[in-house]
């Protein structure tokens, strides 16, 4: 991406234990190659926290600026009880949520954990003579190769469904599945417990699925 | 044999512990009736399936990337600091 370094040496920045330390080092002495790497290889899943908050590319971007000048304000006091990633990841979504508030957009929402993800009336009713409990109209497969999912018509289908998720299901869907963040550390950026971020991804992951079966409406009667 | 068996899980509690089940986060007994319930159930298997589709088709979408912009200001703000 008309970056030089950004070809082929990502791989070493990874997460692993014994890179850490090597990165934050880089990072406090000064070792623009590190922050640039760095700042690459995360700008997805910053930016895509960010948007959960602010709607528009500009100020997702501005966040995301903000998050690294706080990163460098900071990182002398950085006490590396969590992850560095973990630790920038959190401060992205500090400042998105805050951000949120100042322009009113998103009222931080609960966690949304009540109810079942799917609607109860697609399911016979406990007092059916038979079969209650089991499909009422259940789902069939997508007339779709797996790989036709990614055309541009069902990716928009996707893309919106996650654009309306509640904040918190939508912060989660992105760590979790868009960017293969673990459970573990998901629950550390969020500040959540490992049952609350099984639940969001639960119904964040259902909302999803629904969409795109509503979108080739694939259901029949049992 | 004397041990009794545990209920039959239903379609409709399935649904709700899909995730549980993709994160192996089900007792042993549970995950029995879900697998047990799958091996019966072709509305579940297709709805499984398509629940592994979707988590699939959200890892693969383009990524994010910060304008030239961005990581030119960025990288400005770095050299400054390293000079404070």
């Amino acid at each position: 991406m008309g970056h030089p370094s950004s070809s082929g040496a990502s791989s070493q920045l990874d997460h692993a234990e014994g890179t850490e330390g090597a990165l934050l080092e880089g990072i406090r002495e000064g070792d623009e190659r590190v922050f640039a790497e760095l700042m690459q290889e995360w700008s997805s899943v910053m930016l895509r926290l960010a948007l959960v908050h602010v709607e528009s590319r500009a100020v997702a971007e501005e966040v995301v600026q903000e998050a690294w000048l706080t990163v460098l304000r900071d990182i002398g006091r950085f006490e590396r009880r969590s992850s560095l990633r973990t630790w920038v990841l959190g401060i992205v979504v500090n400042l998105a949520r805050s951000r949120a508030r100042v322009e009113r957009r998103t009222v931080p929402l609960p966690a949304d954990v009540a109810g079942a993800a799917v609607e109860p009336a697609r399911f016979r009713p406990p007092d059916s003579r038979r079969w209650a409990g089991h499909w009422a109209l259940g789902p069939v497969p997508w007339p779709l190769p797996e790989d036709a999912l990614l055309a541009s018509e069902t990716r928009r289908v996707i893309v919106d469904a996650i654009a309306a998720l509640p904040a918190l299901q939508r912060e989660v869907l992105v760590l979790r599945d868009l960017e293969g963040v673990g459970a573990a550390e998901t629950c550390n950026v969020l500040g959540l417990s490992d049952t609350n971020q099984r639940v969001l991804l639960h119904r964040a992951r259902t909302r999803v699925r629904n969409a795109l079966e509503w979108y080739f409406d694939a259901t029949e009667p049992t | 044999m004397s041990e009794t068996h545990p209920p039959e899980m239903l379609c409709r509690e399935l649904v709700e512990v899909v995730t549980d089940y993709l994160e192996h986060r089900l007792s042993p007994r549970d995950r029995a009736r879900f697998e047990a319930h799958l091996a019966e159930c072709e509305y579940c298997e297709t709805y499984l399936e398509q629940m592994r589709q979707t988590i699939r088709a959200l890892g693969r979408l383009p990524e994010e990337s910060l304008s030239v912009d961005a990581r030119d200001g960025l990288l400005t703000a770095f050299r400054d600091w390293t000079r404070r």
